[in-house]
C-alpha cells in the first residue's frame, strides 16, 4: 500500500520526511517500545501514541521507517530532527489508536502476526 | 579492530539511544549485513535503555572485529537482586516514568538475549551491572 493512500485515509499530516514512492506492507500497534524491537519484518508502519524520543529511536533501531503518531499527538522538534537525520517519515492524526487501525485493516494493511 | 566508546547519563531519556544510533552508523560504513545490524543494535539499545532506566551512570565499549562484535555494557546502580526473575519475560521493576517512555514491560533482557548469541551479567546489588554481549558476524 502506498504511503500516501494510508495519510488519505486516515487525514494524517506529514511533519517529517518524504511520502513520495513509500510503500508499506504490514502495521504494528503499540505503545510498548519493548514489543516493538521484538519483531524483525521490514516496510512496516509504526502506529502509536507513545510520542517522544524513544518512539523514534526505537524505529531507527528496529529498521522501521515510517511511524504514525496518534490521538492527536504532536511530534517535538527533537523527534523531527532525529526522524530527518534517519530519513524516517513522521505523520500525526487526531484518531485514536483503534479507530486509525480499524480504517487501514478494512482497507488491506497486513497484520505483522 | 574499530572500537567506540560511550558514557551515558542515568534518568537522561532525551538522549536514549544516541550510543546505538552511532553504533549503527559505523556497522553501515562496514558493510556489515542488515540484518546481524538490527540484532546488535535493538540488543545494544535494550542495554543502553537499561542504564538510563535504572543506573546512576554507566558506559558503553563496542568492539567491532572481522569475526564478531563484543559490546561491554557497564553501569553504576542498584544492580540486579534476582537473575533468574529479571530474566523472565513480563518481569519488570521499572519506575513509572520509565514505563510512560514506553518501556518497562519486562522484555529487555530477554529480548537482549534473542539477539546475540553470547550473554553474560555480572552484577553486585547496590554497586551495579555489567553485561558483556557478543555476536558473531559470520552466521548470517
Amino acid at each position: 500500500m502506498e504511503l500516501s493512500e494510508i495519510i488519505d485515509i486516515v487525514k494524517a499530516k506529514l511533519v517529517a520526511g518524504n511520502a513520495n514512492g513509500v510503500v508499506i506492507e504490514k502495521g504494528f500497534s503499540s505503545d510498548l517500545m519493548s514489543d516493538v524491537l521484538t519483531i524483525d519484518t521490514e516496510k512496516i508502519l509504526l502506529i502509536t501514541g507513545t510520542c517522544n524520543v524513544q518512539a523514534i529511536r526505537t524505529a531507527e533501531m528496529a529498521d522501521i521507517q515510517c511511524i504514525l503518531l496518534v490521538r492527536g499527538k504532536k511530534a517535538n522538534p527533537d523527534m523531527i530532527k532525529i526522524a530527518n537525520e534517519n530519513k524516517m517519515v513522521i505523520l500525526e492524526t487526531s484518531l485514536s489508536m483503534f479507530n486509525t487501525v480499524g480504517r487501514l485493516y478494512q482497507v488491506g494493511l497486513k497484520p505483522v502476526y | 579492530m574499530v572500537t567506540l566508546k560511550f558514557n551515558i547519563e542515568g534518568g537522561n531519556f532525551s538522549k536514549a539511544g544516541y550510543a546505538s544510533s552511532q553504533v549503527k552508523k559505523t556497522l553501515k560504513q562496514l558493510n556489515i549485513h542488515q540484518s546481524l545490524i538490527k540484532n546488535i543494535v535493538v540488543a545494544l539499545y535494550e542495554a543502553e535503555v537499561n542504564i538510563v532506566a535504572h543506573a546512576y551512570k554507566g558506559t558503553i565499549q563496542v568492539d567491532i572485529a572481522p569475526t564478531d562484535v563484543s559490546m561491554l555494557v557497564s553501569d553504576e546502580g542498584p544492580g540486579i537482586e534476582n537473575i533468574d526473575l529479571a530474566m523472565q519475560e513480563g518481569f519488570s521493576t521499572a519506575s513509572a516514568e520509565v514505563r510512560q517512555m514506553g518501556f518497562g514491560a519486562g522484555m529487555g533482557l530477554p529480548n537482549i538475549k534473542k539477539n546475540v548469541d553470547e550473554m553474560y551479567i555480572d552484577t553486585v546489588v547496590g554497586k551495579g551491572t555489567s553485561l558483556k554481549l557478543k555476536k558473531m558476524l559470520n552466521n548470517v
